[in-house]
């Protein structure tokens, strides 16, 4: 029985405490006209909404909406084999699954997303993760875990019906394509014409294959000895990247961006195929390190080094749509924009995989599921801050398409200029020479500017300006590794979807132990995502501002899927009353990616609609003329292409989730008039022998026996 | 010693993400049997993992 409500005086004053330490942070934030703010506002009002939420709010949801029950054994006890399904401690869990969660995601779209100022995105990433992003990832852990730890493909298929499953499934793969290649260009752009990165970068392969060999042959299963020594050689290779930087041997890394592509492509294509424990595990181990003490860095920076925040609160780009980085105005494309950190449909399937298969009682996925999105929405926050400590100049003379900026430093002023902010060639060589690359200009992607911007935090906290070199490399290496480690694991599962498909036309095919056939379809899938990132990089008008408005649509379209399901099952189960705390967040979403997909689709303006763009440069062809981005016909005819592959791509995607969410609504049509309860795909209940009340020292608990 | 708990608190936190601390569970779950070696163990653990792939996200 819960308890009923107890107003302790304690708990009353604490929590009207942190409410004012919110309420402060956000009057701080929305009030500041004029004059620079404090990044620490932004971070308590962050922190402070967060606490409320998860106190509040996620109790709510697991109490009432879930009827979470602990006397009922969950899937982790009933099944547990040691290998799949084993009851773990919530706190490691709460690691995994953050750890699986949180890449490159919430620290690119934060960054893309300031151009609409620091103001609307960060209300949407805090709002967004409390009301939408962290309801999808608990409630869908909780139906996973309900299930015995199905996927979102599979709870669609078992709950909505064959039409919606076989929708959400091909939807997820094409959608993953696109998740890679995008990320993919994050890293060229960040890599491109940079000795030091790329030396640092591509250090990493033999690090990891190093620890894989001593994980295998001289010290079997010793993961942190390994993972310590794996970090050590990481420092260095950033250390020795300054030296190279500045040596001889610098030209042999200097890469250009369709060369990356190619190294790219093949790595991919290799890590995928080649084994588990060579390449992709003891990346896994290096990323995760990695991404646990950075972003504990970074918050300690921004904390220490309370950094004023350059950027405008709003600026007009929110309202006039014409910003140089991404184009359309703040509804809807501000929302598309910052999808992890507010809402990620991709977590969806993290949270329908190995997660529930793990929980040892079911209230943890209030903990699991909410608090690690709200971990994530963290690092969003601080990523905007990161890039709002900028000078508003320099962010839009990194950010702009390289056909806006022109080649030099000179055009690249005057083109800030035209933009309304103010920033000197001299600043820019400037700023070029303290992180120590050719340039900044045009290193579109995010990843330049965010490593900009905490090396300014961190090199504030720690070592100076001498440092600052050190630290922008650190932090291109901390999130080139992230995007390597997702392309590999994600080129590995697009390969096992494709091999299901493709399985059910030919079965030799669907064998996962069948080389050739893991070979042919490794190939599909790095062949896929290789063709979107190749025609991103040489985008002539830009690949970052062509493909991330498709990716981050793709991403929340993925949400509208996973937040339908989520909210079909509830009816189905007979929670009407309790169905709005996915709806109102489902309806939210279907509103702004439809929105924004009409708009890519349907609008007249060039810079916004693929079509529109496609049909004036196919004009300008018939007429013979060179328009802006273009400086030959084949750039002219590379452009009408992409467009109408994007353009394409986009109606696909909605074609697909429009057939989901038709499908779930006449499954909920079917679930309120029917007189019984629609069977459901939930596994009945057993009861829990496993009791967390009694006193156990940290040590006794799982598999903490030494 | 508070730091002594702390440090062996951390150890166990690191042991147990990073599943280091697997072998052992797996090893008192099945008594009786002949174990596997730690290397043997973690050869199943691995081609384990090459049939299971993981989504991670961006």
């Amino acid at each position: 029985m819960p308890k009923t409500v107890q107003f302790r005086p304690k708990s009353v004053l604490l929590w009207s405490c942190i409410s004012l330490i919110g309420a402060v942070g956000w009057g701080m934030v929305a009030l500041a006209r004029g004059e620079e703010i404090s990044a620490v506002w932004l971070v308590l009002a962050a922190l402070g909404s967060y606490a409320i939420a998860y106190r509040f709010y996620s109790r709510f949801i697991a109490r009432k909406v879930l009827a979470v029950d602990d006397t009922r054994a969950t899937p982790a006890e009933r099944l547990e084999d040691g290998v799949d399904y084993h009851p773990t401690d919530r706190r490691v869990l709460f690691g995994h699954h953050f750890a699986a969660i949180a890449g490159a995601g919430p620290l690119v779209g934060p960054v893309l997303a300031a151009q609409m100022g620091y103001l609307p995105g960060t209300v949407w990433i805090i709002v967004g993760v409390i009301f939408a992003g962290a309801v999808q990832d608990m409630i869908v852990l909780f139906l996973s875990m309900r299930r015995d730890g199905k996927s979102l493909g599979q709870m669609a298929r078992e709950e909505i019906g064959k039409v919606g499953g076989a929708a959400a499934l091909i939807g997820v793969f094409a959608i993953m394509i696109i998740l890679l290649a995008v990320l993919a260009m994050v890293v060229v752009n960040a890599l491109a014409e940079s000795p030091w990165g790329t030396f640092s970068v591509s250090m990493t392969l033999p690090i990891a294959l190093f620890m894989g060999f001593y994980l295998r042959y001289l010290r079997p299963g010793r993961v942190v000895e390994t993972s310590v020594i794996g970090v050590a050689l990481l420092l260095l290779a950033i250390l020795g990247g300054g030296w190279i930087q500045n040596s001889s041997m610098a030209e042999y890394f200097l890469w250009s961006p369709e060369t990356l592509v190619f190294c790219l492509v093949g790595y991919g294509f290799f890590a995928s195929v080649l084994p588990v424990w060579m390449l992709l595990a003891p990346r896994d181990y290096l990323s995760t390190f990695m991404k646990v003490g950075t972003i504990a860095l970074m918050a300690v920076g921004v904390l220490i080094a309370a950094p004023t925040l350059k950027a405008e609160p709003v600026t007009e780009f929110a309202s006039t749509g014409d910003g140089p980085v991404f184009a359309g105005s703040l509804f809807p494309f501000l929302f598309i924009t910052i999808a992890c950190g507010a809402l990620s449909g991709f977590h969806a399937l993290v949270s329908s995989g190995t997660t529930p298969k793990l929980i040892q009682k079911e209230s943890q996925v209030r903990m699991i599921g909410y608090g690690s999105m709200l971990t994530e929405s963290f690092v969003a926050v601080m990523a905007l801050i990161a890039a709002s400590v900028l000078e508003p100049g320099l962010f839009y003379a990194m950010n702009s398409p390289a056909a806006l900026l022109g080649p030099t430093v000179d055009t690249a002023s005057e083109a800030v200029k035209n933009l309304g902010f103010t920033i000197t060639p001299d600043q820019l060589t400037d700023a070029a020479r303290a992180v120590e690359e050719e340039t900044l200009v045009g290193r579109t992607g995010g990843a330049p500017t965010l490593a900009v911007g905490m090396a300014e935090i961190f090199a504030a906290v720690l070592g100076g300006a001498g440092m600052k070199a050190f630290w922008y490399h650190f932090a291109i290496m901390f999130e080139a590794l992230f995007i390597l480690t997702t392309v590999d694991a994600g080129t590995r599962v697009g390969r096992f979807m494709l091999q299901d498909m493709l399985g059910n036309v030919w079965k030799p095919i669907g064998r996962v132990n069948w080389k050739p056939g893991i070979w042919i379809t490794s190939a599909l899938v790095v062949g896929a995502w290789g063709y979107f990132l190749y025609a991103g990089v040489t985008d002539p008008l830009g690949g970052i501002k062509q493909l991330f408005p498709l990716f981050g649509i793709a991403n929340q379209l993925l949400a509208a899927v996973a937040l339908a399901v989520t909210t079909t099952v509830l009816i189905k189960s007979g929670k009407l009353r309790w169905a709005w705390v996915t709806g109102v967040p489902l309806a939210w979403d279907v509103a702004v990616t439809f929105t924004a997909g009409w708009q890519k689709i349907f609008s007249d303006d060039p810079t916004i609609g693929f079509f529109a763009l496609r049909d004036q440069y196919a004009q300008a062809i018939e007429d013979g003329k060179l328009l802006p981005g273009a400086t030959n016909m084949d750039d002219m005819h590379t452009i009408v292409l992409n467009n109408t592959v994007d353009g394409v791509i986009m109606a696909v995607f909605l074609l697909l989730v429009l057939t989901v969410l038709v499908n779930c609504a006449v499954v909920c049509v079917r679930a309120l008039r029917a007189p019984e309860p629609l069977p459901s795909a939930e596994s009945p209940y057993v009861v829990s022998e496993i009791d967390l009340t009694a006193p156990e020292p940290a040590k006794e608990l799982t598999g903490a026996r030494e | 010693m508070r730091l002594r708990r702390i440090m062996r608190q951390l150890r166990w936190y690191a042991r147990e993400i990073t599943g280091e601390a697997e072998y052992e569970r797996y090893c008192a779950r099945h008594p009786g049997r002949p174990v596997p070696t730690r290397g043997e163990y973690e050869r199943m653990r691995s081609r384990h993992r090459e049939t299971h792939p993981h989504s991670r996200c961006c």
